[in-house]
Order: C-alpha cells, then structure tokens, then sequence
C-alpha cells in the first residue's frame, strides 16, 4: 500500500457571507477592504485530509498533508489556517494582486507540483466562490491523466490502493473505485470542518511555508479570457406584501403565477 | 440578450455575403465572413439508459444563436435510438453517434478523450454542454487536454467569442472574451430552453472511438424518486427552509402543497443540512439554479447563496414569520406568518379552487 502524500489546493476568496459590489470601473468587484478568507470548498479538502490521517482510514496511512496557494502574500494567511487545521507544510506561489490565475494556468501549475512533491491524491474544493467556475479538479486529471471523483459527499479507501468516493449528481448519489493516484474535489456534506484552536494556530506558524514564484515551476501567467466587463445584476424589486392568504393567491393570479 | 429567429436568419443570410460594411458594422459579426463560415459548434447531449435527455437540448439552443452549423454527440450502448431521436431536433445537421457501452455511464476518464478525438476530426470552433453534474465533470477534462481556458455556466452569448456568465453567486455578470480557438462551454439550462424536438431532420454519422482504457469503476448510484416535476425543469417550485423545523414538518408542510399546484418541490441548504429534505432537492449557489414561472418560498430567510439559485424566477412569493427576512427584499408578492398554520390553508384553498 503506498502511504499519502496529499496536495490540497486552497483558494483565498472573498468571505462567503459578504456581498460583494462591482467596483466603479466595472472591472471587477471591490477587494479592498474586504473581509476574505479560505475558499469554503478548500476548508472541506483540508479537514478531509487531516480526518483520513486522524481516523487512520487509509490503510498505507498518510505520510504527508501540503497545502498550496496561488496568488498575493496575503494567500499565506489561508495557508496558515490550513496549516492550523492539520496539515504539515505550506507551498505559497507569490503572484501579484489583480493578476488571478485562469482555472487552466492553476491546473498547469498543480500538475508541476503533483510531479515535483510526488503527490499521489489531490483534494481540491468544488469550485470557488468568487469565479464559479468548477473546472481546475477536472482539468488537473485529465492533465495528469488520472482518474477524478468531482462533488465527493463520501470518501472510503479500500485495499490495493483503491479509493471509492461516492459523488453527488443530479438527482442523487453516484459512487465510482480508482485507483491510486487520484483526485477527488469536495462537495458540501463530505464533512463539517474544523476551527483551529487557538495553541494551533500558534502552532502552524512554525510549520515549513515554502514561497515560489510560477518561473519556478515553468509556468506563464497566460490569459485566454479578456475581461470584457463585470456589472450589478439588474435588480429586483420586491412587490410588497399581503395580509393574507386570499391576498396571497388573488395576487399570483393577477399575475399570471397559477 | 436573446436574439430573435428573425435577427438569426439575417445573420446567416449576411454570413454568406462577400465582406462589407454592413457586415462589419453588425455587432454580432466581428470577424470576416470567411471565418464565420467555419464557425461550427458540437452539442454534447446526454442520455440514460437509451433515452435521451431532452435538457441537454438547452446546448443545440445556445448553438443556433452563435449562428454556424450544428452537430450533436451521443455515446453509450445501443445508441440508435437516441441518435435518431436527436437527429429530428430542430436546427441540426448532424448526429454523431459512438455505440459503445463503455460510455454508458458518460465518465470522464474515457469520455473526454473521446469527445477531443471527434472534436479533432470534425474541427469544431465551440463545443457545448450543460452546466449539469455530467457537463461539469467532463469538460473541464476535455478544455484541459485542448488546452483551452473553458467558460462556465454561461447565461448568454454576444457573439461567437463573447460570453456572459455570473460570478460571485450571482452577485455580479462578467462578460467574458475567449481568445481560445476552440470554445469550451457550458451553458445554464435556465437560460437556454431545449430546443424543439422535432422538425429537423439531421443524418446520423458514426463518430470515431478512441477504446481508452478506463481508469476507473461505476460501482452504484443511489437516485431519488420522484413522480414530481424535474427541480431544474419545473414551471412551478415550491422551497422549504428550515422554518419547517422537522423532516415530518417539510414532507407535512410541502408535499401537498406542491401537489396541489403540480410544482417541484426544492429546499434551502439548511433545510437539506438538517436532513428535512434530500439534497438532490438545494436550490442555490452550491445545488440548483432554477428560474421557474412561480417559486414559493416557505420559511426561507433568504441568504445570499440561495437568492443567487432563484432569483432569476419570474414571480417570486415567500412565507415567513420574519417581516424583516431578505426573501422579502425580492419576493414579489410577500405573507407575513406562521408557516404551519398559512400553507394547509394556502394548499386547501389551491384544491378548492
């Protein structure tokens, strides 16, 4: 059985109970000043992680956790969260603010760390809540050519390797077998993550982070997606309100609801 | 953001004019009609168990209005009679078919080579699928090993290398420009209705399988039964939240009233989290996106990640006890009170009437 050297991409986006504005350019969202933290998908690959080591679950056990993060320095502060949260050592690729990642240029630069620190399960979030986008899991396994299990709810390791993850699909559940090595992206009902405790957050400032820049991992910053305009949705006024229920259904007949 | 048929056709009509000023000046037609010729798009259909899903005729839609020729892909055991069903769908030239039971469970790992090899040989410049469990799974896979930056979940189309889609749970529209010679895409099926299944009358080609070896095993699934509307499809949703309180509370509460408007029945993440309702039933950033005639929320306050699964509804009404909940700030029609004594009476009267 091999033991786990796990990767965990984490993303630091915009806190997801803050609603975001449309900056004045239309260029994008506000970020200054704005309260972010790790990507509530990322939270769930990390705990995930730490509870297969904790729980003993994998029967090779786990001989590494490594969180990774693209982006400004200020990305090092979701590290250190995930560091608090279990995991051993942090990889920081430094790029300046405003100059994101497109999902295809992280999956590039995942797949060169997967090569780099021998990692042979990659856990990742869903999506991110900021671009939406769904795709950087998927990408990084057909790059690497290996197996993938998206919207993971459950994740059970069996002998020879073999992982079974159970999916959520429309519809329903979905469960698929791979073998090692992997990558699974996490949904929602996988697990309810932790909060660091505070002697471990103190903790996780001495755990080994490793700054690089993309050259480092031969990697370009190349855009496919001009950002063309980012606006407000047009806005929805409510209709008021009803006394009762008669108010209720004459007024959805009225407007042509039933 | 919709263009009409007629709009379409002038289009097509202009396409295939030497280049002009009249073609240059049409928003829609910024490239030189020699690359428009060649503007053509594959729209990767889903079946099941020999049946073909008619959501996924939502990509042969957004097709039509990049404008260009239109092919479909079908791939799973005894494909027949799912290519001859797609090939009567409106606006389609071409069917290709790949019979092959490997395929039956559309996974990724074989699937999106073999869509890149038929992609390849047919040179599509768009390649079209919904955002659905199956579209999300695998085109990012096929994007990756085109090497192309695909564009997500996409709720309409400005011309054939600009996109609009939502960002931040919908909290604000980006409008995107590929610069990709291939286009990956995945449309909203809200966005996009399926197109007619009927009327057209495409051929049916064999497309060329790859046989790669399949890396990983569909051991089970695990499906909700419904005889009720399709969530994602329906013309009415009914959404409990977790003012039901109890899992007897939502089945009592939301059932019969759903029944007593043939709606859908959908849930908040709360509601599923404390186990009321199965989460095949969300609605919101991290489950469905619906946009039905008429969605009924009850006992939903109305955060910010369910608002962005709903608010593209037409009419919108709420039930909550709270005066002050959000869900008011965008229902258009609002009652205030307790749940459990307004919806048996709403359900009641819905029957009586």
């Amino acid at each position: 059985m091999s033991a786990l050297r796990i990767l965990v991409p984490v993303k630091r986006v915009i806190d997801y109970a803050v609603k975001p504005r449309v900056n004045k350019a239309q260029t994008g969202v506000e970020t200054a000043g704005v309260k972010h933290s790790m990507n509530p998908f990322d939270e769930l690959s990390v705990e995930e992680s730490v509870r297969i080591r904790e729980k003993k679950s994998a029967p090779g056990g786990v001989e590494d956790i490594c969180v990774i993060s693209a982006g400004p320095p200020k990305a090092a502060d979701v590290l250190r969260t995930a560091m608090a949260m279990g995991a051993d050592r942090g990889i920081h690729v430094d790029v300046k603010e405003g100059e994101d990642l497109e999902p295809l240029s992280v999956a590039k630069l995942l797949k060169a760390v997967v090569d780099k620190e021998k990692s042979n399960l990659v856990i990742l979030g869903k999506q991110s809540i900021d671009d939406d986008a769904a795709q950087t899991g998927q990408m990084l396994a057909g790059l690497l050519g290996w197996p993938q299990a998206t919207q993971a709810s459950k994740v059970t390791f069996g002998a020879g390797d073999t992982v079974e993850v159970t999916k959520e699909v429309d519809g329903g559940a979905e469960t698929v077998r791979a073998k090692l090595p992997m990558v699974i992206t996490t949904d929602l009902r996988l697990n309810e993550p932790r909060y660091a405790s505070l002697p471990n957050i103190m903790k996780a400032k001495k755990k080994p982070l490793v700054k690089m820049s993309l050259s480092d991992l031969g990697i370009a910053n190349e855009r496919r997606l001009k950002i063309v305009k980012v606006t407000e949705p047009p806005p929805r006024e409510g209709g008021g309100k009803v006394e009762d229920v008669d108010g209720l259904i004459s007024k959805l007949r009225e407007l042509g609801a039933i | 953001m919709l263009f009409s048929t007629a709009s379409r056709t002038l289009l097509r009509g202009v396409g295939s004019l030497p280049r002009s000023t009249s073609v240059l000046s049409n928003p829609f037609n910024n490239s030189p009609s020699a690359l428009r010729r060649l503007l053509s798009s594959l729209a990767v259909l889903e079946q099941r168990d020999g049946k073909l899903n008619h959501g996924s005729l939502s990509a042969i839609t957004a097709a039509k209005k990049l404008g260009g020729s239109i092919h479909g892909f079908v791939a799973g055991s005894n494909i027949k009679p799912v290519a001859e069903e797609a090939a009567k769908v409106e606006g389609v030239e071409k069917i290709i078919a790949v019979d092959n039971a490997a395929y039956d469970k559309g996974l990724p790992e074989n699937f999106a080579p073999l869509l890149v090899e038929n992609i390849k040989k047919g040179g599509y410049t768009h390649i079209i699928a919904g955002h659905t469990a199956f579209g999300k799974s695998l085109l990012p896979r096929v994007a990756a090993l085109l090497d192309s930056q695909q564009i997500s979940d996409i709720t309409a189309i400005e011309n054939e290398n600009t996109f609009v889609r939502p960002i931040y749970a919908g909290n604000a529209i980006a409008t995107v420009e590929s610069s990709d010679p291939v286009k990956v895409i995945t449309i909203r099926g809200t966005a996009f209705p399926a197109a007619e299944a009927q009327g057209g009358s495409a051929t049916i080609e064999d497309g060329v399988d790859p046989n790669v070896e399949i890396s990983v095993e569909w051991v089970s699934e695990d499906l909700a039964k419904s005889d009720r509307p399709d969530l994602a499809t329906a013309g009415k949703v009914v959404a409990g939240g977790r003012g039901l309180k109890s899992k007897t509370g939502f089945d009592n509460i939301m059932l019969p009233l759903a029944d007593s408007l043939n709606a859908a029945v959908g849930a908040s993440r709360a509601a599923v989290d404390s186990g009321y309702a199965d989460n095949s039933l969300q609605v919101g950033q991290t489950g469905k996106v619906v946009a039905p005639q008429l969605y009924l929320a009850v006992g939903i306050s109305g955060a910010i990640q369910h608002l962005a699964g709903m608010k593209d509804s037409k009419v919108i009404a709420a039930i909550n006890k709270d005066p002050e909940a959000p869900i008011f700030q965008v229902a258009d029609v609002g009652l205030v009170g307790d749940l459990f004594d307004k919806v048996p009476e709403l359900t009641k009267k819905l029957k009586s009437s």
